[in-house]
This record gives C-alpha cells, sequence and structure tokens, in this order.
C-alpha cells in the first residue's frame, strides 16, 4: 500500500479546494482500491461485478465479516449500538487504522475548539466504557472524544441521573475557563438538558458542546436543531454549541457543524449525495441519499459507504465560515417503504 | 374476546350447509359484483374493480359449469380465514372462494385500514342485508396478532384458509383445531418467466408495448412481491436485441407508471451486492438506472435460487438452452410459470411427464395476478368441500 497519510495529516484540516481534493482522493482510492480488493475476498468479489471502488451499503457490515487484515492483526471490533433484537455492524480495526481515526478526529474537532486541550465533561455515565471488550459506537465515541480533553468528569451516574456533586464541582475548578462538554444528542437532551431544565439550574460552563448521533429519537419528540441549541445555551453557558454527523462505519473522519449550521467534509473524508433513481450526483439543494468516503480505513473495507441517510448538498468551498470542502445537512434516516406483496400477514403488533 | 373488532355479520350459527355453487350462493355473489361495478368509489380502485368482474354472475356461471359433480357435494363446515396485509382486495377473494364452495366463514381481515378494505366492507355490508341465510353463517373480523381469538376460532373451524407467509402459518398450527379440519395454507412461493426471445425480435411496436404492460402487472404493480411475480427470468432463442428490446420497453413503460420508493434504490443495491458475496454463478449486472436490476447467471444451482430473490425490479435471468434444465432448481417452492411465445399445453406435459415437484400454474406474461378457484395447486372448490359417495 502506497499511501502517504504523514502528508495527509499535515494539511490543514479545511484547506483543500474542489479541484486540490479531487486529485489528492484520486490518488488515494486507487490505492485503497488496490489494498482492499487484495485483502478482503468479499470486496473483491463486489469490485469484480460493480467495477472498482463500489460504494458498500453499511447494512453489508452486519451481515458479514468484512475486513482487509488478518485475525491476528485485529486490534478492537467496534460495533453500532443496535437497538435490541437488531443485528450489529462489526468494523474490526488494527493499530494503525484505530490510531489513524484518533488522529483525524482530533484534527477535526480542534478547528473548531483550539489546539489546546480543554477540561472535559462528558454528558454520559462511565458505565458504557465497562466492557472494553466490544466497543459500542456510543462507547467508541466517548473514547475517541475523550482524548481531546483533559480532566475527563462523567456528568450522569450509573442510572443515567445527573450527578449534581461532581458536575457542580467541575464548575467550580474551572470557573470562568472554557470547556469541553460531549455527549450523544439524545442523551444530551434526556438526561442532562431536561432535568437541569426542570430544576431551573443554570451550570456556570462556559465553552464548546460537541453532540452527535443523530436526532432519530428527538425528532419523535418534535426537538428540531435549533430549540436544542437554545436549550442548551439556557442551561449551560456554553457559547457553542455544534452537531457532527459520523457512523461507527468511519470513525474519526466525522462531520462537523460549523458555526453556520453547515456540515462540512474536512480533508479526511468527503460526502456525495444521490439520486435515488440512478445513482447520479444530485444537484446543489437537491435531496438524495448520502454517500461517505473517508482515506482512514485501512484494515476493513469500509473507505466508500453508502448510507440509509438522506442529505442536501449545500454547497463547496464557500461557506462563510471560511472552510473549504463540501458542505451539507443531513435530512434523517430514509423512510421505510409500504411494499405490497403476498408475504407478511401475521402482525406482529 | 374485547380485542375482536367484528366488521360484519356475527358467529356462524349451526346451519344446514350448501354445496358448491348453490343458487342463492351465486345470486348473491353476482348482486355484490353490480354493486362493486356501480360504486363510484370502487371505480377508482383496480384491484376492487377486478374483484368486481371476478364475480360476475355469468364468470360464477362459467366455473359452475366445471363442477360436475357439485351436487354431490357439500361445504366442509366453518371456514376460518388469515388473510395477508400487503394485497387489499385478498381477503374478499378468500371468501368468495369458501362461501361458493358451501361453506360459513369467519374472515380475519388485515388490521391494516386501506381504502380498497374499506370499500369492499361497506358494499358486502350492503349487499348482506337481504340475505339473511348467508348473513348468519358470516363473520369478518380483525383483531391483533397477540389476541387469543385465533385460538378460539381455530377450534370452531372446519377449514381454515391460512395465506402466508411461512412464519405466519407455522404460527397458526401451533393452535389445535378439530381433528377434521382441513388447513389450506398458501405459502412463500417462487415464481419465473419464460420468454421465446425469436417471438420478442419479430414483435412490432404495439405488440412489445402489450407485452411491455403485461409484464409490468406481473411484477412492478405489485413491487415484484407477489408469490406470482416473476424473479427468474428464462430466455430461449434469444439475442441481445431481443433482450434489450424486452427491457427497454418496460423500462419505459415504469417510467410512466412506477412510483420507486427511495429506499429501494439502497434495498436492491445491498441484494445485488449480497448476492455476489453469496454466489459464484452471477455472471455480470445491467441496470436501467436503480428501477430495473438484472442479474444475469451463469449457471442455474438449486441450492442458490431462494437467494435470488428480488423485488421492486430485481430479476435473475439465464439463457435456456434446453427446458429440461429447470429440472434441476425447480422444487415445491415454485409457483407460476409466465411465458410469452410458448405452447402452454406443451409446457403442461413437460412437467408431468418429468414429475416436477413445484410449478402449479402456467399462464401468459400479464395473467399471473389472476387469481382463481384452482390456485397454487388446488381446486380450491373440492378442497373446500366434501364429498358424498354413493354406490
Amino acid at each position: 500500500m502506497n499511501i502517504d497519510y504523514s502528508y495527509i495529516f499535515n494539511l490543514p484540516p479545511f484547506s483543500l479546494d474542489k479541484d486540490e481534493k479531487h486529485k489528492l482522493y484520486e490518488e488515494i482510492l486507487y490505492e485503497l482500491q488496490k489494498h482492499h480488493s487484495g485483502n478482503c475476498f468479499q470486496y473483491n468479489k463486489l469490485c469484480s461485478l460493480l467495477g472498482n471502488n463500489p460504494a458498500l451499503p453499511v447494512r453489508l457490515f452486519k451481515e458479514y465479516d468484512l475486513k482487509s487484515i488478518s485475525k491476528d492483526e485485529i486490534y478492537k471490533v467496534m460495533t453500532s449500538s443496535g437497538t435490541t433484537g437488531q443485528t450489529v455492524s462489526k468494523i474490526y480495526l488494527d493499530r494503525e487504522t484505530s490510531a489513524r481515526q484518533a488522529k483525524a478526529l482530533n484534527k477535526i474537532v480542534s478547528d473548531f475548539t483550539g489546539k489546546t486541550r480543554l477540561p472535559m465533561l462528558i454528558i454520559d455515565s462511565n458505565k458504557v466504557l465497562k466492557d472494553r471488550n466490544m466497543f459500542s459506537a456510543r462507547g467508541a465515541g466517548i473514547l475517541g472524544f475523550s482524548m481531546l480533553g483533559r480532566d475527563m468528569t462523567y456528568a450522569l451516574d450509573e442510572n443515567m441521573n445527573l450527578n449534581l456533586t461532581v458536575i457542580d464541582e467541575f464548575c467550580q475548578k474551572y470557573e470562568g475557563q472554557a470547556v469541553l462538554m460531549f455527549g450523544f444528542t439524545f442523551m444530551v437532551w434526556e438526561h442532562f438538558y431536561k432535568p437541569l431544565s426542570k430544576m431551573g439550574h443554570r451550570l456556570d460552563l462556559a465553552g464548546t458542546l460537541i453532540h452527535g448521533g443523530g436526532w432519530k429519537k428527538l425528532a419523535s419528540e418534535a426537538v428540531n436543531p435549533e430549540e436544542f441549541i437554545n436549550g442548551l445555551k439556557m442551561v449551560t453557558n456554553a457559547d457553542k454549541v455544534l452537531n457532527y454527523y459520523g457512523m461507527v462505519e468511519q470513525t474519526g473522519s466525522i462531520f462537523m457543524e460549523c458555526e453556520y449550521g453547515h456540515l462540512h467534509a474536512s480533508v479526511f473524508s468527503d460526502i456525495d449525495i444521490l439520486r435515488a433513481e440512478d445513482f447520479t450526483a444530485a444537484d446543489v439543494g437537491e435531496k438524495g441519499i448520502i454517500k461517505v468516503t473517508s482515506l482512514l480505513p485501512t484494515s476493513y473495507p469500509g473507505h466508500i459507504l453508502l448510507s440509509e441517510d438522506e442529505g442536501i448538498l449545500e454547497g463547496v468551498d464557500d461557506c462563510p465560515c471560511g472552510r473549504k470542502g463540501k458542505y451539507f445537512k443531513v435530512c434523517g434516516r430514509m423512510q421505510g417503504a409500504e411494499i405490497r406483496g403476498c408475504s407478511d400477514t401475521y402482525e406482529r403488533r | 374476546m374485547k380485542d375482536v373488532d367484528i366488521l360484519i355479520g356475527s358467529l356462524p350459527e349451526q346451519v344446514k350447509l350448501y354445496s358448491p355453487f348453490d343458487d342463492l350462493l351465486c345470486e348473491f355473489v353476482g348482486s355484490f359484483s353490480k354493486a362493486v361495478l356501480h360504486d363510484t368509489k370502487a371505480k377508482q380502485m383496480p384491484d376492487v374493480i377486478s374483484l368486481g368482474y371476478w364475480c360476475r354472475a355469468a364468470n360464477i356461471q362459467k366455473m359452475k359449469e366445471k363442477c360436475t359433480d357439485r351436487q354431490e357435494r357439500l361445504g366442509r363446515g366453518v371456514a376460518f380465514h388469515v388473510t395477508p396485509s400487503n394485497i387489499p382486495v385478498n381477503f374478499a377473494f378468500s371468501f368468495f372462494f369458501s362461501l361458493l364452495a358451501g361453506n360459513a366463514n369467519i374472515v380475519r381481515v388485515p388490521s391494516k385500514v386501506t381504502p380498497e378494505r374499506e370499500c369492499i366492507i361497506r358494499i358486502l355490508k350492503d349487499v348482506l342485508e337481504p340475505y339473511k341465510e348467508i348473513k348468519k353463517r358470516t363473520m369478518f373480523v380483525s383483531y391483533p396478532a397477540k389476541s387469543d381469538a385465533t385460538e378460539f376460532f381455530s377450534r370452531l373451524s372446519d377449514v381454515r384458509i391460512i395465506w402466508g407467509g411461512d412464519e405466519t402459518i407455522e404460527a397458526i398450527r401451533l393452535h389445535p383445531a378439530k381433528p377434521r379440519c382441513v388447513d389450506i395454507t398458501f405459502a412463500d412461493r417462487y415464481s419465473l418467466a419464460l420468454i421465446n426471445g425469436k417471438y420478442v425480435l419479430e414483435a412490432d411496436e404495439k405488440e412489445i408495448q402489450r407485452l411491455a404492460r403485461a409484464f409490468y402487472n406481473d411484477t412492478f404493480y405489485m413491487d415484484q412481491n407477489a408469490c406470482s411475480s416473476p424473479q427468474l427470468i428464462l430466455w430461449q432463442n434469444t439475442c441481445k436485441e431481443a433482450k434489450n428490446k424486452f427491457w427497454d420497453a418496460v423500462y419505459s413503460y415504469t417510467q410512466k407508471h412506477y412510483i420507486f420508493p427511495a429506499i429501494e434504490a439502497v434495498n436492491k443495491y445491498c441484494r445485488v451486492c449480497e448476492n455476489i458475496i453469496d454466489s459464484d454463478s452471477i455472471d455480470s449486472i445491467v441496470t436501467k438506472g436503480n428501477v430495473i436490476i438484472r442479474e444475469k447467471l451463469k449457471a442455474l444451482l438449486p441450492d442458490e435460487m431462494l437467494l435470488f430473490r428480488g423485488r421492486c425490479g430485481q430479476f435473475f435471468e439465464y439463457d435456456l438452452e434446453h427446458i429440461s434444465e429447470i429440472n434441476g432448481i425447480v422444487n415445491e417452492k415454485y409457483q407460476t410459470l409466465s411465458y410469452y411465445g410458448y405452447n402452454p399445453k406443451k409446457i403442461q406435459k413437460w412437467i408431468v411427464r418429468e414429475g416436477l415437484t413445484g410449478i402449479d400454474r402456467i399462464v401468459p406474461i400479464g395473467k399471473t395476478m389472476e387469481i382463481g378457484m384452482v390456485w397454487d395447486g388446488y381446486n380450491l372448490t373440492e378442497s373446500l368441500s366434501r364429498i358424498i359417495s354413493a354406490e
């Protein structure tokens, strides 16, 4: 494999314009294609019929053990936090891929929070991390982000209740300083915002709150991004509340939201919006299926993935925040269609 | 049973049975047909209209004439129907089949409310009113799966008519029925089409458009998810031109008529990937947008065929040298063979001569959805009635 990762890591994370990025990706994707088809037989089979660098549907990682490394090179296996009864994705990581993911995450996030490691409040319970063998997406997310801060403090106890003693102590210790808060969108709302707002409590915490993991659960409560930001700014002193889009199948190369509410592709990853009828590229402003490309994975063939989310490309290279590359928004998980046909008479609900 | 919603009628009383196609039954079905065909709402629902057409007095008369021993037969008693949610008019067909065979009926209607369901129930209610004798042997119900109603109705049944999938059949069979109860089950099936390339090539523009529409009705109209919708497309005497001519015509018909659900683009693509990983017999993938996806097969391997199940326009194609090549793959799962450019009697003869375990129906392309009293290998008039022999 002939990929100069140090070159990519030396680039400022949002510095490449359309043409520069295209050139870089052409080169590296060629290498990744060669590497994965030589080391993952399922991937090789797919390439032989679908052509080079096919997008893999994320569902395939639930159905097959897709990896481009030998068994003894496996460093850890990440799993999606599937709800009970669902099969989970299995993502095989070796040390290199895992380290690359951590490094990329750091590069991307520090573009928003600065290079210094800030005191960090994690809005979750540390019980999520207890089982180190099987890394759930939630655990991996927490662990990944925790590398970016110092003095990691968990805001919730084992029962997902506010641990006010710990939080107050943290607030006093870092009074007047910028801190980093991190959590999953739903957890932050349900177990942090809601109880605080009910108590009428405002925490003296300044700095940035970063959250991700999807709006699906919140949409059913009709919470929109704006309300979320306003809500969190009421219960804390955070000056920035930023969302990110990412998936366990491409950990590290996340898409961060800027102060203008746009999700940005960094040098480590790219996004394409495809039309459902023929998978051609949708125009700016046109809703379609999200395809994500990441330069990071070499231990599993997940560098190009077809998601089950819909999104809209909002522009390229010209976001007022100054970051280069594509920026977009996510519309959420695609709606399951009601298919006609004979089977399925026994209604389970 | 509080969770049972009675839509029509009441629990059938112990009453005398009818012979198949008894005059009263035929008259009632004919009245239903008239009511449907004159109903302004029904007119907007093609499925309901085709039900209405099937129930026409003339059509019923034809079936009656075919049932020559009807006077030596009686219905089996109480029939309990479990009907599918995804083909909205199916419950009504199931009811009429069994009624015409002479049975009293308890029909479990899918709880999913569709305009078709509402329309049929409304018209049935009206038409039943003057037919007191039939009404007291008819009940339409709806209830959730966890209800103990299935258990209760099963114990009353002389016949259970269970529409699949396989899981449903298994679940219903867990409930005991009367010792002499007969289960008529419609399980998950697999269907195929056989196309003579020579005839496609020769077809003029009008004919190829007719064929495309016919094929569309067999497949896309039901999201290719009906048991009789072909999955496997077998070609004989064919060439690239013939195939292109056929698929281009089908594609342009879909462009005008098919509403393609976006998630199906992902689902279909995902199934293509699974097929490629799981099988070694895929030769190539040819697509027309995401609407028509064709997986060309190098071989027909019996163990692999069940992997090759498409939905919403995903087809598996193979060029046959000789029809005998199907012998190796056909099993009891195979239901309908639809054809273009063949003599059906010859295919029928072949199947019988070779003693194949599957394929129950041979119909021209375009007719796979036409349900009738011979279905799934059953002659329903006979299966749903009892013969009184005398020597």
